[in-house]
């Protein structure tokens, strides 16, 4: 009974509402229409490589409906996963990125706490001065780089240039400085109160290090992982510039380099290549994804 | 932080019987320890990255043999060459554009998910987020294939609605057009997350005041979301302004400068020059047209950054 009541008291609240609700529909309506266009936008290269990759070189140049596969096949992917030569780049590749996450998180985690925890003379100026450094882009220091490397193997005979392990020295100054600059962040979100207690208990200052910061802030430190990972695996520049031979080369100047035959374009198996290649940060991405926002964020906002 | 600092030494000092050496000593000192620790990282910046940058200021002044210092020969002979201009105009167009475009496609984009119901966004944004996870020289080669002269899906499709064969990369206006739009699709994703998160710290009471003062939705954009945006919004465009500017892979793949080097930036210039060309003092010399708009932005990123850690 009271219900109808209170529906009778009040209509004109009840209009008010329905138009306010319509209105909200529409807004909601434009926004997956309009979702809807930036998603195919942003997914359509990705899947057409997909699309690609499922052709045989006969269907593509038979120039038929391109959105389409009329005899899927997978011979693309058996040449390149056969082929000694692919595995080879994705070897380096592996072998790379795993070295450079590792040396990164080395050098980063410790500096990281003794810039946000052990306050000493010039500590502020190197934290400016570590943000500075990951401003500088690869662009800028590729062409002195490679000369420093080339004096490098003349003076001491010790060659570095077309070799794969080059780029564990190199990558390092492009993950380095992001990572040290997120984690003094993380670092210093945690409590005093906390490295305090662990301190009076009589833990030096690596115990508080491995037992208290590493512990509380490793959000950050996977954010900070997967950020190497796939800087060291996307790069293109170095690698071009440092690696020549074959056998020396990574997965993505690989690619361009070996599939790209002149102006013969094998266009099957460079998208396959393209999307394998571009497979291992997307797995990373489809099962971290949080962590992976936390640390594109990151960079912005905290410090 | 005075208090903290002292405890080590006193936790040092209350056991005696145990015998240190010196070194031990030093080492249990929270200077030396801070230092030791900071060390690989200094040792890093000063090796790979501060001295090859001063590297180039002297390597810019040698000859292509790199036997003869020329002080600022390489300069004037790049001020004589036409490519030289074309270079600096397509990357300040190039950059420009570009960023606008991302800052404008991410903002929009950042409303569309922030407007839907909060389940859904992590599908959306998943989504959205993908052209930023892909490492761009993969997907450039997808570009480059959907660009194919003979082969262009686009110019398939566009067949239909009449639409004559479009040179997406054969021409000069069209490539510049091209290289601009994939990186437009590269970088909006970053805008978009990051305004994102700075519209999620907005407080939903700034705009149910606005809306009983009975603010439209433009007013409510214009002096609610970009006001409390406005540090976000320096930031990602000043950093995405430094990436764009020193972008290599997408240019590089994509047109490789072509046609007739109207699309090269300073990073694939000196590319060709300095590397495939072996003039490495005339590509230095390049690449350091780069540092001046680096810098600037560099400063107003630093005090952006800055003033955000005196306000917290």
């Amino acid at each position: 009974m009271s219900s109808v009541t209170i529906d009778k008291a009040a209509p004109t609240r009840t209009v008010k509402y329905g138009s306010m609700s319509r209105d909200r529909k529409w807004a909601l309506r434009w926004s997956y229409f309009f979702l809807t266009l930036f998603a195919i936008f942003s997914l359509l290269p990705p899947i057409y490589m997909l699309i690609t990759s499922l052709k045989s070189s006969a269907e593509i140049s038979a120039a038929t409906n391109p959105w389409w596969v009329f005899h899927p096949t997978l011979e693309n992917y058996v040449g390149l996963l056969t082929s000694n030569q692919f595995l080879r780049f994705f070897w380096n590749s592996a072998l790379v990125s795993i070295f450079v996450v590792t040396i990164t998180m080395l050098i980063s985690v410790p500096a990281a706490f003794a810039l946000a925890r052990m306050r000493f003379w010039g500590s502020a100026t190197l934290a400016t001065g570590v943000f500075l450094t990951y401003l500088i882009p690869d662009s800028l220091l590729f062409i002195p780089l490679f000369k420093v490397f080339a004096l490098f193997g003349d003076w001491t005979g010790i060659q570095l240039i077309n070799r794969w392990y080059v780029l564990l020295f190199i990558y390092p100054t492009l993950t380095v400085p992001f990572c040290t600059w997120i984690m003094i962040g993380y670092f210093a979100s945690i409590p005093k109160e906390l490295d305090e207690a662990a301190i009076i208990d009589g833990a030096s200052w690596f115990q508080t290090l491995t037992r208290i910061f590493i512990p509380v802030a490793l959000p950050g430190l996977i954010a900070a992982t997967i950020f190497a990972f796939t800087v060291s695996w996307a790069q293109f520049l170095y690698p071009l510039v440092f690696t020549t031979s074959t056998d020396q080369l990574v997965l993505p100047v690989g690619i361009i380099t070996t599939l790209i035959k002149g102006d013969v374009f094998n266009w099957g198996q460079i998208m396959t290549g393209a999307l394998l290649g571009a497979a291992p940060p997307l797995i990373i991405y489809a099962f971290l994804m949080d962590y992976y926002i936390a640390g594109l964020t990151a960079g912005a906002t905290k410090g | 932080m005075a208090d903290v600092a002292l405890q080590p030494n006193r936790v040092g000092a209350a056991q005696p019987a145990r015998k240190r050496s010196s070194l031990q000593k030093a080492l249990k000192r929270k200077s030396t320890a801070a230092f030791l620790m900071t060390l690989p990282l200094i040792i890093l910046i000063t090796l790979l990255v501060l001295y090859p940058a001063f590297y180039s200021l002297h390597l810019a002044t040698l000859n292509k043999s790199m036997q003869r210092f020329v002080g600022l020969g390489n300069f004037e002979f790049l001020f004589k060459r036409d490519t030289f201009w074309l270079v600096v105009k397509q990357s300040c167009i190039f950059a420009i554009t570009a960023v606008l475009f991302k800052a404008l496609i991410g903002f929009i984009v950042a409303h569309f998910v922030h407007n839907i119901p909060a389940k859904g966004q992590r599908k959306w944004r998943g989504m959205l987020l993908v052209p930023w996870v892909i490492p761009p020289a993969m997907s450039t080669l997808a570009w480059l294939w959907l660009f194919d002269p003979s082969y262009s899906a686009f110019n398939y499709t566009l067949s239909f609605f009449g639409i004559g064969p479009i040179p997406w990369t054969g021409d000069a206006a069209w490539a510049r057009f091209s290289v601009i739009l994939v990186n437009v699709w590269y970088g909006a994703p970053f805008f978009m997350i990051m305004y994102l998160a700075s519209l999620k710290s907005v407080p939903d009471q700034l705009y149910e005041a606005a809306a009983i003062d009975g603010a439209n939705w433009w007013q409510r954009i214009w002096y609610v979301t970009l006001p409390m945006m406005r540090n976000i919004i320096a930031i990602t465009t000043l950093f995405s302004l430094i990436v764009t500017f020193a972008n290599f892979d997408i240019v590089r793949i994509l047109t490789a400068g072509g046609p007739l080097d109207h699309t090269h930036i300073f990073a694939t210039w000196a590319f060709r020059i300095g590397i495939e060309g072996s003039d490495i003092p005339l590509g230095a010399s390049v690449s350091l047209f780069m540092v001046p708009i680096l810098a600037v932005a560099a400063i107003f990123i630093l005090r952006d950054v800055n003033k955000r850690g005196n306000e917290a």
